[in-house]
């Protein structure tokens, strides 16, 4: 015991069984956005059974993508981040191991009851109350666990990065609680404490703020350590990252109300969600020529990594999603754009071209060091370059498709004839949809080939480091 | 004094906030301390190095 407090070791088990799961998850949540995106081409492809059918799997997939593939990616590079800088163990190992397989528990428990058609219908806040209590108590201790580290560190500074992945572990748990709120009527049954337009508003509140802060401030937390880290080069402008921060996470909270434009909101809650979405473009930029700018006299190295070039694009996806979400939330625009397949775009270009891109190189990184090498050094570069590609091409195949479907669609609902008449009917905006839903099955299924590639890569630099390991043991 | 006039108030509070931590951040008195911040993740770490050669000689 003693000798384990003179001479501490980092907790890199729990951060490969993340990280092992991010990539499994990955797969899997993938794989169900390519079968529903082939549905909408090809539709008996639900099989004729309730299980399978869109309406369940959807909900499937985004909370597998979301919170399975994100958030073991999260988990994983958090415990990781939060460790070595603050080089101190985590603050519990078996507080740690129960926040993996109580968030697995979550998963397992939401592919069981989506697809029997249990909901509580809120988007991206599906699962019945018995799951999300389970959460609430995961998080909890995710927040003990992570803050108990920050509390025992050994360097004076908190690295800006811990800042970002601790306010995405506090602002969740806010949203998760308050969104949450239900009366249960029976065991998988429950109701929504918040009724009509405040429901609404409490939903999308909770809504994009999971988008703000699990799917944004998280893995800006990811993009300050790995960026630098990969690049082998301090962060741009240390100061502008404590800009970024605080302007970042003091205006997010207040743009949800433009997912609800020319609904029974009132306009003037609607018009004040426009404007904070506008404004929260500056401290989004900020970020993320931050993080691009890291590279400014190292711009060759992108032409040999292709880890850094995951993570440099992903910096260009989120700058352009971050530029186009601020444009969608301007009403006019939004009276085009509101529930057609550009909204799907533009989540994509942020969900595939940001989210899964940063996590994919902080992987990179990561799993060799977890696994007893230096950082980035995968059993195959190679690999990773044509991981690279599959990933870029299946996410710009993706957004095209989604943003000429988009257009197509808003025009053509809004079309009318000279006596006021709708010149198209919805059924003829769905078959023009038809070419963009085929492009965007391929592109999704694209991106989908990358993450098989990397899960062998992943395969092969666990069993290579175990190799290592034999063939030490065998000359000793 | 309405409440709108504690919402104007809320504004201006807001923006000198934001003001001020811009002139925190930035103050030239603070840079070599940011600078050596944004170095902490390159810094020797004797625990990275002891987990490493754990983990290789872990089958040992």
């Amino acid at each position: 015991m003693s000798t384990a407090a003179e001479h501490p070791t980092y907790n890199y088990k729990v951060v490969k069984y993340f990280a092992i799961m991010t990539v499994v998850w990955g797969i899997v949540g993938m794989s169900l956005g390519v079968l529903i995106a082939s549905q909408l081409v090809w539709p008996e492809l639900n099989f004729e059974t309730p299980y399978l059918t869109f309406s369940r799997l959807r909900p499937l997939h985004t909370n597998a993508v979301i919170f399975a593939f994100g958030g073991c990616a999260l988990f994983a590079t958090s415990y990781y981040v939060v460790q070595r800088t603050c080089q101190t163990r985590i603050f519990s190992d078996s507080l740690a191991m129960f926040t993996f397989w109580g968030w697995q528990a979550v998963i397992v428990a939401a592919a069981i009851t989506l697809p029997l058609g249990l909901t509580s219908s809120k988007e991206y806040a599906e699962l019945e109350w018995p799951i999300d209590i389970l959460i609430t108590i995961v998080w909890v201790c995710y927040a003990i666990v992570f803050f108990g580290t920050i509390a025992k560190r050994s360097q004076k500074h908190i690295y800006v990065a811990n800042w970002f992945f601790g306010a995405f572990i506090i602002t969740i748990a806010v949203l998760h609680i308050f969104n949450s709120l239900a009366v249960p009527v029976s065991a998988f049954k429950s109701y929504s404490i918040y009724a009509g337009a405040i429901d609404a508003m409490v939903q999308w509140w909770y809504g994009h703020n999971a988008v703000g802060f699990f799917l944004t401030a998280g893995f800006l937390g990811i993009m300050y350590y790995f960026v630098p880290k990969q690049a082998e080069r301090p962060v741009y402008s240390y100061r502008l990252s404590i800009v970024h921060f605080w302007a970042l996470i003091s205006i997010y909270v207040w743009a949800g109300a433009h997912h609800l434009h020319y609904s029974a909101l009132p306009d003037w809650a609607q018009s004040a969600g426009m404007i904070m979405s506008l404004i929260l473009l500056a401290p989004s930029w900020g970020g993320m020529i931050n993080g691009m700018m890291t590279l400014s006299g190292a711009w060759h190295k992108l032409r040999t990594d292709p880890i850094l070039r995951f993570l440099v694009v992903s910096l260009s996806f989120y700058g352009m999603s971050t530029f186009e979400g601020p444009m969608m939330a301007i009403k006019t625009v939004n009276a085009l754009s509101h529930n057609t397949d550009w909204t799907v775009g533009h989540v994509h270009s942020g969900a595939l071209g940001w989210v899964a891109m940063v996590s994919i190189g902080a992987l990179y990184n990561l799993i060799p060091v977890v696994f007893g090498r230096k950082q980035g050094e995968m059993y195959s570069i190679k690999l990773i370059n044509i991981h690279f590609w599959l990933a870029t091409i299946g996410t710009v195949l993706y957004i095209v498709a989604m943003w000429v479907n988009g257009i197509m669609q808003g025009l053509m609902w809004r079309a009318v004839n000279s006596d006021g008449t709708l010149t198209y009917s919805f059924v003829e905006s769905l078959e023009a949809s038809y070419p963009g839903y085929f492009v965007r099955a391929v592109g999704g299924a694209i991106f989908l080939a990358g993450m098989f590639i990397m899960a062998y890569n992943t395969y092969k630099t666990v069993r290579g480091a175990n190799a290592e390991q034999q063939a030490k043991l065998a000359q000793a | 004094m309405d409440i709108n006039d504690v919402r104007g108030l809320g504004t201006v509070f807001a923006l000198i906030a934001f003001l001020g931590i811009i002139a925190w951040a930035y103050s030239s008195s603070r840079k070599k301390r940011f600078d050596d911040d944004a170095d902490m993740i390159f810094k020797d770490d004797n625990i990275a190095q002891r987990t490493a050669d754990a983990e290789r000689e872990k089958n040992d």
